[in-house]
């Protein structure tokens, strides 16, 4: 029993909050990739600045939070993802747009998102530094343990207090994402546009305002996976790099365009990189009585070291991309 | 001048095309708000060309067109939309993914409030439509999704509607249904303009013909004039 509570620690809920964070993350960059066709490059770093703008708001307000009895950083997500959004829609204007006006192949949008990636990373850095920082500045991070009635269990079940807030949240911006996309009349024309750009421009869509709107939601998302990354663990300016690879391979997983695939692609790349680098050896010692004696169990069985879990997605993307090259949903191919 | 004297559409000498390049070497038209105008031709010709000039699709360089006596040439289409234009392209006509109600919807997407209303109208226009309601556009058969690509356009309710052949690739059998309800909107108030292969069977519904050779008018005339032309006849009908 021990063992599998240390299994819930470390791969359940460690999994959970990974995939949650690259779910929201990858949402993002398909939504992107279904309106405007090019893969945004740069979208890490925007998840960094969202963070980034949390740090900053929390820093500057640091007791605000304790009036009302949730961290500050939690407090400060609301205007974070206003600005993040609002930097989303920059950046747009300012790289993306002129660019399409010309009528730009979709490689030289990808190649000027990775100058914006530099641009960003050059900036948190001039103002954060390069250390990490915790966003919990006049907080406590509490940790919840949960004992569990049964004979003979030591350890407790292990949550801390941004994690819980990460599943809340995660599930409020998939439903709310759901409603949006289903329910409202923006999030219909967003789908149309996905579908076919022409003919919803036929029918009267203004495709400047969803392209506008697109952008507004993918950086409020970014917002809220790069801050409960930060929330998490802490706030480093490159997180971008750890984020980069996974939120890609999981928007492919699901299947490029697909919304529902990015948030499943989420989860099986945050679990896969926790079940690869977990040391099964702890869930097998329970039955070493019942091997044969030759077979002696080595005391590190993980798949890969933890020093390596960054290489994981990339194992992931080139096997979805030799065997199921449309993604676990059926999506678009990037061309 | 008085606008309510003007004809629906007017396109005088338009000259157009891609890149430099154009396909429209002075392309006359005139179309009144009860008629439907029906554009045939050889491959080639411009006839879609034209459409495609008219809703703002493709850059007009020289000449004009006009709706309502306004002028309308490189307005953005979503625009056109909004003074009352409809169009329906010969392929991808339907959103695949969306059902064929949220496709119904996107075609009222300028007239949020006149939703409920104009679906009523549709269904009870494309009965097929309101049973595969809930169903992917994508799923539907040839032409089902030429009925919803018909019915979204009439969910904004357009004074003018441009159709790209509606009937390529149709049987016979929803070849005749199309006409059919071609002739029925007509009647319901709306402009026609449409480009089609079936050069007989769509002179025959209208009111007038113009027909298209090198990116210019080789005969304009009312439909039955056309068909009795052995001029026609013999260079565009096949004998």
């Amino acid at each position: 029993m021990n063992e599998l509570v240390f299994f819930i620690n470390n791969v359940v809920i460690s999994g959970s909050v990974s995939g949650s964070i690259y779910a929201i993350g990858a949402v993002g960059v398909t939504l992107i990739f279904s309106i405007m066709r090019f893969a945004h490059f740069a979208h890490a770093d925007v998840m960094t600045f969202g963070a980034f703008m949390v740090l900053l708001l929390t820093t500057a307000f640091p007791a605000a939070g304790a009036s009302i009895g949730v961290p500050t950083a939690l407090l400060m997500l609301p205007l974070a993802m206003l600005l993040t959004a609002g930097l989303a829609v920059g950046i747009d204007k300012l790289f993306y747009k002129p660019l399409r006006a010309h009528g730009v192949k979709p490689i030289v949008l990808v190649i000027a998102s990775l100058g914006v990636t530099l641009i960003l990373q050059g900036l948190i850095r001039l103002f954060s530094g390069t250390g990490g920082q915790s966003l919990y500045v006049d907080d406590r991070k509490e940790i919840f343990r949960l004992a569990l009635p049964f004979e003979g269990v030591r350890a407790p079940i292990v949550v801390t207090e941004p994690q819980i807030y990460l599943f809340v949240i995660t599930i409020v911006a998939v439903v709310a994402l759901h409603l949006f996309l289903n329910r409202s009349r923006l999030g219909k024309a967003m789908r149309a546009m996905s579908d076919n750009p022409e003919l919803a421009q036929a029918s009267g869509i203004n495709t400047n305002t969803i392209v506008a709107v697109t952008w507004m939601i993918a950086g409020a998302l970014a917002a809220i996976a790069g801050t409960l990354l930060s929330l998490d663990v802490t706030f480093k300016p490159d997180l971008s790099f750890f984020l980069l690879l996974p939120i890609f391979a999981a928007a492919i997983v699901g299947g490029v365009g697909h919304p529902y695939g990015a948030i499943a692609g989420g989860f099986v790349v945050g679990f896969a990189e926790t079940l690869a680098v977990f040391n099964w050896n702890i869930l097998l010692r329970p039955f070493q009585d019942s091997f044969p004696s030759w077979l002696e169990l080595p005391s590190n069985l993980a798949f890969v070291g933890t020093e390596y879990k960054i290489v994981v997605p990339f194992f992931i993307l080139v096997a979805i991309l030799v065997w199921r090259p449309t993604g676990l949903f059926k999506g678009k191919v990037i061309s | 001048m008085s606008s309510t004297t003007r004809p629906l559409i007017e396109a005088n000498d338009v000259h157009g095309g891609y890149g430099g390049m154009n396909i429209l070497n002075g392309v006359n038209m005139t179309l009144e708000a009860d008629e439907v105008g029906v554009i045939v031709g050889p491959n080639g010709a411009g006839k879609s060309t034209m459409l495609k000039a008219i809703f703002g699709l493709l850059h007009v360089n020289q000449g004009e067109i006009l709706l309502n006596g306004q002028p309308i040439h490189n307005l953005p289409p979503n625009q056109l939309v909004q003074r009352g234009m409809g169009f329906i392209p010969q392929e991808k006509n339907v959103f695949p993914s969306l059902s064929v109600q949220e496709n119904l919807e996107m075609g009222a997407f300028l007239k949020p409030h006149n939703v409920k209303r104009m679906l009523a109208q549709v269904y009870e226009f494309f009965p097929p439509l309101y049973e595969k309601r809930r169903q992917p556009a994508g799923e539907l058969s040839g032409g089902q999704r030429q009925m919803v690509a018909m019915g979204r356009a009439l969910m904004a309710e357009p004074s003018l509607l441009l159709l790209d052949e509606p009937t390529a690739g149709l049987s016979p059998l929803y070849m005749n249904e199309i006409f059919d309800r071609v002739k029925q909107i007509n009647a319901a108030g709306v402009g026609i303009l449409m480009v089609e292969q079936n050069a007989k069977q769509a002179l025959a519904i209208a009111d007038k013909g113009f027909v298209l050779a090198a990116g210019q008018n080789r005969f304009t005339d009312t439909g039955a004039a056309l068909l009795a032309d052995p001029d026609v006849a013999k260079s565009f009908l096949g004998g």
